[in-house]
C-alpha cells in the first residue's frame, strides 16, 4: 500500500473530486503525498492511515495527521460520518477483504474515491490470452508471487461490490498511459477494455449528488 | 542556560483524589522564554518519575545537566525564542513542589502523613499554577513516560485548556506489570531498616541501599535487552575471570549499582514510594466508564501520540490503545513509533525519528492556533 510517484494520473481526478475544506480520511496514504496536496490544493482538513510505519512517519515529520492502521482491520475505529469523503487510492487490490472495507468506508464517509488497476484493460487480457501467463504490465509491475494485490478485478466487477456496498456510482474516470479521460457517468465494456487504472466517485446510494 | 530554584507558594487548598485537602500548596517550577501578549505560546513539559522542572536549563541543587537540552531551548525544536516553556515539578516530588520530605504546617516533614496523591492530583496543581501565570490555554502539553499520562490527564479533564497534545512512550493505565516492578522498588525501600516506617528524616537515617535497589531494578526496565546486551554483554569488570564471588564481577551489575548510587543523592525515598503509587492508581478510562475513547471526545486539539520499538515498559501497544481510543473519540491524532533498540529510555535520547516527528507535529499545530 505504498505510492511513490509525486505527480499521478489518480490524484488529479481525486484532488478534482474533493470539494474545498471537506474533511477527507486517506486510506492506505502511503507518505502522505496526496494528503498533502489536498491540504494545500483544496484546503480540506485531512487525515490519512498507513499500513507502513515508515509512511507513517514520513507523514507525521510533514504535520500530517496520520496514524498506523490496517484497512481490514481498522476502519472499524472511526466513527460513522466522520469524514465528508473517504479516499482508497491503489488499495483495495491489496486488501484481504474488499466488501469490508467499502462497507466500512460508505459508513465512515458521505462519499467514496477509489481507485484501482483495471483486470479488463486490454493488454492485461492479450497478455494471460497469448502469453499464458499471468499479466505483467505497467499497472500491474509486479510478479504473481511479489505482489501485495490480493484482490485483482475489472472495472466492471469492483462497479457491481460498490453497488452491492451500497454505493450509488457518481463518475468513473478512465486512465491509460498515465493520462486521464473525460470522467463518465457509468461503466461500460468499452470502457473496461480501455481503462489501465480506474478512479470511482461513489455517494452513498439515494444521496442527490453535490 | 542558566535556572534558579523558583518555588511558588499557594494558599488554596487543593482537593485530591484521596478526598483530602492539601494546603499550603508549593509548586517548584520553571519556565524559559517569554510569554506573548495574549499568553497563546505557552507549551506545559511533564517530567517523568524521577525527573525534574530542569528540562532545558541544568538543575542548581544537583548540578545535574538539563533532561532534555537536545529538544528544548533557543533554536531547538521546542523553541524558546518562539514558545514559553514551562516544567514544573510534580505534586509529591522532591524538588521544590510539597511532597513526602516538605516541611509540613506543624514543623515536621510530612513523611507518610503526606496524602496519597494521583496522577491527577499532579495535573491539579500543574493547573493551578498555570491559573497563578493568567495563562487560560497551553500551546502544548508534552511529556514522556508518567509526563505522558499527565498530558493525557490534562485533556481529559481540561480539554479547552490544551491546544496540542503529545504522550510520548506512555500509556492510558499502568499495567500488572508495571504496577509489579514499582512493587519490587517500593518493597526494596521499605525492607531498609534506615526507612524508618518512613521517620527517616527525623530519625536522622536515610534508606539509601533500599533506594537503590529500588533504582536498579527500575533502571533494567527503562532499557532494552538488545540494548544492555550492546553496551555490556557479558563483559566483566576490571577483572579477566569471574572471582567466585559476590562482587560486581560483570560490568552490568557495577553500571546499574551506579546507577543505584547516584540516584540516591538527588532523589527521596518516600517520593519515590508516592509518585510510583500515583502510576500504578492511574487508569484514565476507569473514570470514563471504562471507555477510554470517552476520556478524549470533548478534546478538540491535535495529539501527536509517539512510541519507541523496543520500549517493553510502556511498550508501543499501549501507544495504540491510545491512538485507537482517540480514533475512535474523533480526535485528529497522528501516531509515531520511532524503530529504536534502546528502549524506554530512547525518549530522552538523539533519536532524530523522534525530533522530525516533534518538529512536524510542533509546525503544525503552531499554524493551527495562528502561532
Amino acid at each position: 500500500m505504498s505510492k511513490a510517484a509525486s505527480t499521478r494520473a489518480d490524484h488529479e481526478i481525486i484532488i478534482h473530486a474533493v470539494p474545498q475544506g471537506a474533511r477527507v480520511l486517506d486510506v492506505g496514504c502511503g507518505d502522505g503525498v496526496l494528503l498533502h496536496r489536498l491540504k494545500q490544493e483544496r484546503n480540506a482538513v485531512v487525515r490519512g492511515m498507513e499500513l507502513s510505519q515508515a509512511g507513517v512517519n514520513a507523514c507525521v515529520a510533514k504535520g500530517l495527521s496520520v496514524v498506523q492502521g490496517d484497512a481490514d482491520l481498522d476502519l472499524a475505529l472511526y466513527p460513522d460520518d466522520s469524514f465528508d469523503i473517504v479516499v482508497l487510492s491503489r488499495t483495495i487490490q491489496a486488501t484481504r477483504r474488499p466488501e469490508m472495507v467499502l462497507k466500512q468506508m460508505h459508513r465512515i464517509g458521505a462519499k467514496a474515491v477509489v481507485s484501482l488497476p483495471n483486470f479488463g484493460f486490454w493488454q492485461v487480457r492479450l497478455s494471460l490470452f497469448l502469453r499464458g501467463r499471468m499479466p505483467v504490465t505497467q499497472g500491474l509491475p509486479d510478479s504473481w508471487h511479489e505482489t501485495e494485490n490480493l484482490h485483482l478485478c475489472t472495472l466492471l466487477d469492483f462497479d457491481d461490490l460498490a453497488k452491492q456496498s451500497g454505493f450509488d456510482l457518481e463518475s468513473v474516470t478512465r486512465i491509460a498511459a498515465g493520462k486521464a479521460s473525460a470522467p463518465s457517468r457509468a461503466t461500460s465494456s468499452l470502457l473496461n477494455w480501455l481503462s489501465e487504472e480506474a478512479v470511482f466517485v461513489l455517494k452513498r446510494a439515494g444521496m442527490a449528488a453535490r | 542556560m542558566t535556572s534558579t530554584l523558583q518555588i511558588l507558594r499557594l494558599d488554596i487548598g487543593l482537593p485530591l483524589d484521596s478526598g483530602a485537602i492539601f494546603s499550603p500548596l508549593e509548586i517548584g517550577y520553571e519556565t524559559w522564554g517569554e510569554l506573548n501578549a495574549d499568553k497563546s505560546n505557552a507549551v506545559l513539559i511533564c517530567h517523568a518519575l524521577t525527573g525534574d522542572q530542569f528540562v532545558a536549563g541544568p538543575n542548581p541543587v544537583t548540578g545535574q545537566p538539563a533532561w532534555w537540552a537536545n529538544l528544548v531551548g533557543p533554536g531547538r525544536i521546542i523553541d524558546t525564542n518562539r514558545y514559553f516553556v514551562i516544567c514544573t515539578n510534580v505534586l509529591g516530588g522532591c524538588m521544590g513542589t510539597s511532597g513526602p520530605a516538605s516541611i509540613g504546617p506543624d514543623g515536621q516533614p510530612y513523611g507518610l502523613s503526606f496524602p496519597v496523591i494521583t496522577i491527577a492530583d499532579m495535573v491539579r496543581a500543574q493547573a493551578a499554577l498555570i491559573d497563578h501565570l493568567g495563562i487560560e490555554r497551553l500551546f502544548a502539553v508534552i511529556g514522556g513516560s508518567m509526563g505522558g499520562m499527565q498530558v493525557l490527564e490534562w485533556i481529559a479533564s481540561r480539554p479547552d485548556r490544551v491546544g496540542a497534545a503529545m504522550p510520548i512512550a506512555s500509556a492510558a493505565r499502568h499495567s500488572a506489570q508495571n504496577i509489579a516492578f514499582h512493587e519490587v522498588g517500593r518493597q526494596a525501600v521499605m525492607a531498609d531498616p534506615d526507612w524508618q516506617g518512613g521517620a527517616y528524616q527525623t530519625k536522622g537515617t536515610k534508606p539509601v541501599k533500599g533506594l537503590s535497589v529500588a533504582r536498579m531494578a527500575a533502571h533494567i526496565t527503562y532499557l532494552s535487552d538488545a540494548a544492555l546486551h550492546r553496551k555490556f554483554g557479558r563483559r566483566l569488570q576490571d577483572r579477566n575471570e569471574v572471582a567466585f564471588g559476590f562482587d560486581a564481577d560483570f560490568q552490568i551489575e557495577s553500571y546499574l549499582r551506579y546507577q543505584g548510587s547516584r540516584f540516591v543523592d538527588r532523589f527521596d525515598a518516600n517520593s519515590y514510594l508516592y509518585i510510583t503509587r500515583a502510576m500504578d492508581y492511574f487508569d484514565l478510562a476507569a473514570g470514563f466508564n471504562g471507555r477510554l475513547s470517552d476520556a478524549f471526545t470533548a478534546f478538540k486539539g491535535r495529539a501527536c501520540v509517539v512510541s519507541f520499538s523496543s520500549d517493553w515498559h510502556y511498550p508501543p501497544a499501549d501507544s495504540r490503545h491510545i491512538t485507537r481510543a482517540m480514533i475512535g473519540a474523533g480526535v485528529e491524532v497522528s501516531a509515531f513509533e520511532v524503530e529504536t533498540d534502546k528502549g524506554h529510555d530512547a525518549f530522552l535520547l538523539d533519536e532524530p525519528q523522534f525530533h522530525e516527528a516533534m518538529a512536524g507535529f510542533l509546525a503544525a499545530s503552531a499554524a493551527d492556533q495562528g502561532l
